[in-house]
């Protein structure tokens, strides 16, 4: 008979953590490659196909940047929501939501207002789109106790469903020709984009100073101590005197705003007008959350694992025009890294020690 | 015919790191008999009976049952020999119905229509010993009395012989309690042995035809129940003659500092867990709360603190009105709190010691500007802290949860006090610390008195309320048994007060 034995692991140093890290990435490629080969791909050809569509060249490079913008954007809005233990996986939603605010805002204000005042507008309606969808999981859970996984991963299809209404129904614009879809953003209201490149760096510099500003909130501002307690302790926060429902309310309009920003980068800076939901939101949202656990829950670190994964998602666009794989391949790659990430968490935290015995009966 | 005729513990010794749990017990039970078992909390009665129901392995000795010896590996083994055990917590699955939970327990359970074919056997058990039970019933629409019940009945289906009850009544009403001793007289008739962990004498005198007092994992009594009386089993439960220490300095108590009126408070379990306590506590006064733990000293300091609702009553501090009001305003008002479960309430474990030690606090002034946290000032007052209170650890920027119990205590200790609170909630300060660091706090705590402050200190070490207190309650269920000086001489009576036997 074997015992598993599990006892919890108090030092943790940060070396075991990088290296629980780097293995769990194998182990995740270990599994890959097997469902590569039931594929019928030779595995190590379609990783190394991967990482060369991504990094290897000056276009996969600037295609990478591009979509690692959102990734940042909205991974490291999560790190500060799941430091709290709030398990926010509506970020699509969010995003959605900072988009429509955002291509109202640039449809009725832009044709008036020049570049430097309507840009600034557009993200502050995103943040703000992103961060109402964002609360309402916060009240429904803080005052009625409902779980904010299910909350917040409903409100994705309800704002996805509420956007597409949108752009068959009223918002549904001339220049579309019948397709569905709102007049492109007036030209001021256009973010601009490094020459040669998709990406619309004004976006991406805010990503990297909201990362930075985020880090700060985390680890030098006393609402980010009072969400690291709660997130690791709730029964220490009660203790403390700390308000949950004040807590958890400007984390989540934080957390969302930020993948609302993402919307506006998507819709300003890549698309031009609102489009159906899957093209605006691309499955960022969700992505994101596997970018927010391998930066260990720390905004700096989203910056490095946006582009991580960024470089999945266009190299996994690469394999399926190179090796003519489904287009679902990417996230099964994404799926099986982030089970094996969270499971390397397990690990990390926890000692398992097997024992084998033979069982005698008295 | 009963599997179990008699069943004999012999020499049991069991430790954990290094400290003994059960040394050199022996116990004897015989068909027909109710064995009280009597002891304050880890006295070691919960180890003994885990050993029993095969939860724990012994160090040394062995368990015979009608003279021959076994081994008990296993619940499941020790269910097949004929014992079954009631635990203080019931493990039974809320969503499910009476019986479904029974079949669940149930080694003969057919793997089809495990309903209907055991239903006849349950409603019989329950015929035969008056359950009055729907066994269509959910778990949680059950009384806790009534889940007991269904707790019983699994242990008989599956052929107990022996039944082991720890702390039974503590989750039951007064009338529940009526019909659970009903019930065990009920079984005694039918041969059954039952073993009965309790530490109120009232109950133990009345359904037990022996018991045994532990303390400190040994067995310091054994008696048949008609040849003594709950005070000579109170004196051996307690260890020792009250011997009243006056080392401390005669203070003269200060003005009124908190005011508690009335209060009822309710527990974990919906139970009303403090009912209507009245006490007032003045400057330069400690004022200890003697007591077995669990009857109302957490649910007390909780209300106190702001962290419990209080349903019916005032709390004031220095006249203030404090009643269910936010724990940050009451910490506002100078009430400190150190928590009983510490590691559950006192600490988030995976934050950096530095950040511990400001829990509660960070919004103070001296802790914070504006939205940011001053870390430099909090650093190092953290360092204070350590150096002042001697917890040892190698660093201030090291998660808490790589300290030991004993250093996390510590480092609590000397957050809350090294603010200089107007008052004190301490529970079971001392709980866990060696004797050096006890020593320490107990200075601390009479020093926080000559200061000026006012501490209420909850505690189960007798020796140690009668050394630091001015004032002594006695708890039992929720009610204050007595108030008194701490020189008063009706405390030699302390142990039928705390067993529930006594109210001055």
């Amino acid at each position: 008979m074997i015992n598993i034995k599990t006892t919890n692991r108090y030092n943790i140093t940060t070396l075991r953590s990088f290296m629980t890290i780097i293995f769990s990435l194998l182990a995740a490629l270990v599994v890959i490659s097997i469902i590569f080969l039931i594929a019928g791909v030779n595995p190590i050809f379609a990783i190394s196909e991967i990482f060369s569509g991504s990094f290897g060249s000056y276009y996969g490079i600037k295609e990478t940047i591009t979509k690692a913008i959102p990734l940042i954007l909205i991974g490291s809005g999560l790190t500060l929501a799941f430091r709290a233990k709030f398990w926010n996986i509506g970020a699509e939603g969010q995003m959605l939501m900072g988009a429509i605010f955002a291509t109202w805002t640039g449809l009725t204000f832009g044709e008036a207002l020049p570049s430097y005042i309507i840009i600034p507008l557009i993200f502050l309606a995103g943040f703000i789109g992103g961060g109402l969808w964002g609360i309402i999981p916060a009240i429904l859970k803080i005052k009625y106790s409902i779980n904010e996984v299910i909350s917040t991963l409903m409100l994705n299809y309800i704002c996805a469903e509420f956007l597409t209404m949108l752009i068959v129904g009223p918002w549904k614009g001339k220049e579309r020709f019948g397709f569905p879809g709102t007049n492109n953003l007036p030209d001021s209201a256009i973010l601009g984009l490094i020459p040669g490149s998709r990406i619309h760096y004004a976006t991406l510099i805010l990503a990297i100073i909201c990362a930075i500003v985020l880090a700060v909130v985390i680890y030098k501002t006393r609402f980010g101590y009072e969400a690291r307690v709660v997130g690791e302790n709730p029964e220490a926060g009660k203790y403390a005197g700390i308000n949950f429902l004040k807590t958890s309310l400007i984390l989540m309009a934080i957390s969302g705003g930020l993948a609302g920003l993402a919307g506006v980068g998507e819709v300003a800076g890549i698309h031009h007008y609102l489009g159906y939901p899957a093209s605006i939101s691309s499955g960022y949202g969700f992505t994101a959350i596997i970018v927010a656990w391998l930066a260990k829950l720390n905004p700096l670190y989203a910056v490095v694992s946006g582009i991580f994964f960024a470089g999945i998602l266009v190299g996994g666009d690469a394999i399926q025009i190179s090796l003519g794989l489904p287009a679902a391949t990417v996230e099964i790659v994404n799926g099986t890294l982030l089970i094996f990430l969270i499971m390397g968490d397990y690990f990390l935290n926890n000692k398992i020690t097997l024992r084998f015995s033979y069982g005698s009966k008295g | 015919m009963k599997k179990i005729q008699r069943l004999e513990m012999e020499a049991i010794s069991k430790s954990f790191h290094g400290i003994h749990a059960n040394k050199d017990i022996n116990l004897c039970v015989e068909s027909g008999e109710i064995l009280g078992l009597l002891g304050e909390n880890g006295a070691g009665k919960t180890t003994l009976m885990n050993i029993l129901y095969g939860l724990y392995q012994p160090d040394s000795g062995q368990i015979k049952i009608n003279g021959k010896t076994i081994q008990i590996n296993s619940p499941v083994e020790s269910i097949n020999h004929g014992i079954g055990m009631v635990h203080q917590h019931f493990m039974l699955v809320q969503n499910h119905s009476v019986i479904e939970n029974i079949a669940l327990g149930y080694k003969d359970t057919p793997f089809f229509f495990p309903k209907i074919k055991i239903r006849d056997k349950v409603e019989q058990f329950s015929k035969q010993f008056d359950f009055h039970i729907d066994v269509t019933k959910k778990i949680w629409q059950l009384s806790a009395g009534e889940q007991q019940r269904v707790e019983i009945i699994k242990a008989l289906l599956n052929g107990a012989d022996l039944l082991i009850l720890d702390e039974p009544t503590s989750v039951l009403t007064p009338q529940e309690v009526k019909e659970l001793i009903s019930i065990l007289r009920e079984m005694k008739a039918k041969g059954h042995m039952i073993i009965f962990i309790s530490h109120k004498l009232d109950e133990i005198m009345d359904i037990c035809d022996r018991v045994l007092v532990l303390q400190k994992g040994q067995i310091v009594g054994d008696a048949d129940t008609k040849d003594t009386d709950k005070k000579s089993l109170a004196r051996m439960m307690v260890g020792r003659d009250i011997v009243f220490n006056t080392t401390k300095e005669k203070l003269t108590k200060g003005k009124k500092n908190l005011s508690v009126e009335n209060i009822n408070v309710i527990g974990d379990k919906g139970l009303l867990a403090v009912n209507n306590i009245s006490f007032e506590l003045f400057k330069n006064e400690i004022f200890g709360i003697a007591g077995v733990s669990g009857n109302g000293q957490r649910e007390l300091a909780e209300a106190i603190t702001g962290i419990r609702p209080i349903s019916s009553g005032k709390v004031k501090m220095n006249g203030k009105d404090i009643t269910n009001k936010s724990p940050r305003y009451i910490y506002d008002r100078g009430v400190s709190h150190v928590p009983e479960e510490r590691i559950r309430f006192g600490i988030a474990p995976g934050l950096f010691l530095y950040d511990n030690a400001i829990l509660k606090q960070h919004h103070l002034k001296k802790f914070s500007k504006r939205y940011f946290l001053k870390y430099n000032q909090v650093k190092n007052h953290t360092k204070t802290i350590i150096k002042e209170f001697k917890v040892s650890a190698h660093s201030i920027n090291s998660q808490i949860r790589n300290l030991s119990g004993g250093n996390i205590q510590k480092l609590i200790l000397g957050r809350e006090i090294s603010e200089q609170p107007q008052l004190l909630v301490a529970s079971h300060p001392t709980y866990g610390l060696d004797v050096g660091a006890t020593e320490f706090l107990r200075k601390h705590l009479l020093d926080l008195r000559k200061q000026g402050s006012a501490v209420l200190l909850f505690s189960e070490d007798l020796e140690e309320i009668f050394e630091l207190c001015d004032r002594v309650a006695v708890i039992f269920d929720g009610e204050f048994m007595a108030v008194l000086d701490s020189d008063d001489k009706r405390f030699s009576d302390i142990g039928l007060m705390m067993a529930g036997s006594k109210r001055i």
